[in-house]
């Protein structure tokens, strides 16, 4: 295992646990339902490309990675998805945004 | 044409057989191969076999090119989003704005509105046929939005 790839891995599996951490964080700081939704978002975008890009450098050039990239890809092509959904439920529900809107 | 799209759906099920399987015996592929075929009837018999359920029109080195695009966008957003979240005074000013979406057809749609949605920040709450109305964290998020270069980049690559 080449040494530059191998610190390239762990550089960023920590920083895509620290993007993780961050979201949490924001979920919990952030003051209504809208808000912290883009606060998960945080997590399984940047947080979870960053992990996965590191588990890719450390499984090396094989069909692991390949699968891994797939996971990924999924990842990306469902949260998106999934979280539009929970927005539109949460309109249609009643649940109206609270927005400063001084223009 | 729709011949075409049953083709194309049945190697790109073939190719993800492959690739998750990575056991090539004899018994194995021609289960595999029986799968596919399995798939490529159902799918046909729930006309699901479509233009948008499998859009191969879409020029593949242009996807590409988009997600390396895309990809940027997601970064820089994230950086955004996450000072924020970090900042002592959580410096956020939620708004709702509408985007006009200049697709021609509702999977060009689709993608942006999706797009809006990944990149952090913003997310779309609803979509008609005119525009997109958008939950936006910051007015900025919602600023850089409105100048519209990811409507025009989608747009560029979902027509013929």
């Amino acid at each position: 295992m080449n040494i530059l790839a191998e610190l390239l891995a762990y550089a960023c599996l920590v920083s895509g646990a620290f993007f993780v951490i961050v979201g949490a964080i924001g979920v919990i700081r952030m003051p209504e339902f809208y808000t912290r939704l883009h606060a998960a978002s945080v997590t399984e975008t940047l947080g979870s490309i960053l992990v996965i890009a590191g588990l890719v450098l450390l499984a090396g050039f094989s069909l692991v990675s390949v699968k891994l990239l797939m996971v990924l890809l999924f990842i990306l092509f469902t949260s998106c998805t999934a979280v539009h959904a929970l927005a539109k439920a949460a309109i249609h529900g009643g649940l109206m945004p609270e927005t400063d809107d001084d223009d | 044409m729709k011949m075409n799209h049953e083709i194309s759906l049945g190697l790109s099920l073939l190719t993800l057989w492959l690739l998750l399987s990575g056991l090539y015996t004899a018994l194995l592929v021609s289960l595999g191969l029986a799968s596919v075929v399995l798939v490529v009837y159902l799918a046909n018999r729930m006309d699901v076999v479509d233009r948008e359920g499998h859009p191969f029109h879409l020029k593949l080195m242009s996807i590409f090119g988009y997600w390396a695009w895309l990809l940027k966008e997601i970064v820089l957003a994230n950086l955004d989003v996450s000072r924020r979240i970090l900042h002592p005074d959580l410096p956020i000013s939620p708004s709702i704005v509408r985007i006009q979406c200049t697709q021609p057809d509702d999977l060009g749609k689709v993608i942006y509105a999706n797009s809006i949605t990944l990149t952090p920040g913003t997310v779309s709450l609803e979509v008609d046929e005119r525009g997109i109305e958008v939950h936006a964290l910051s007015k900025e998020a919602a600023e850089t939005l409105k100048k519209g270069e990811m409507d025009r980049r989608v747009t560029e690559m979902s027509t013929l």
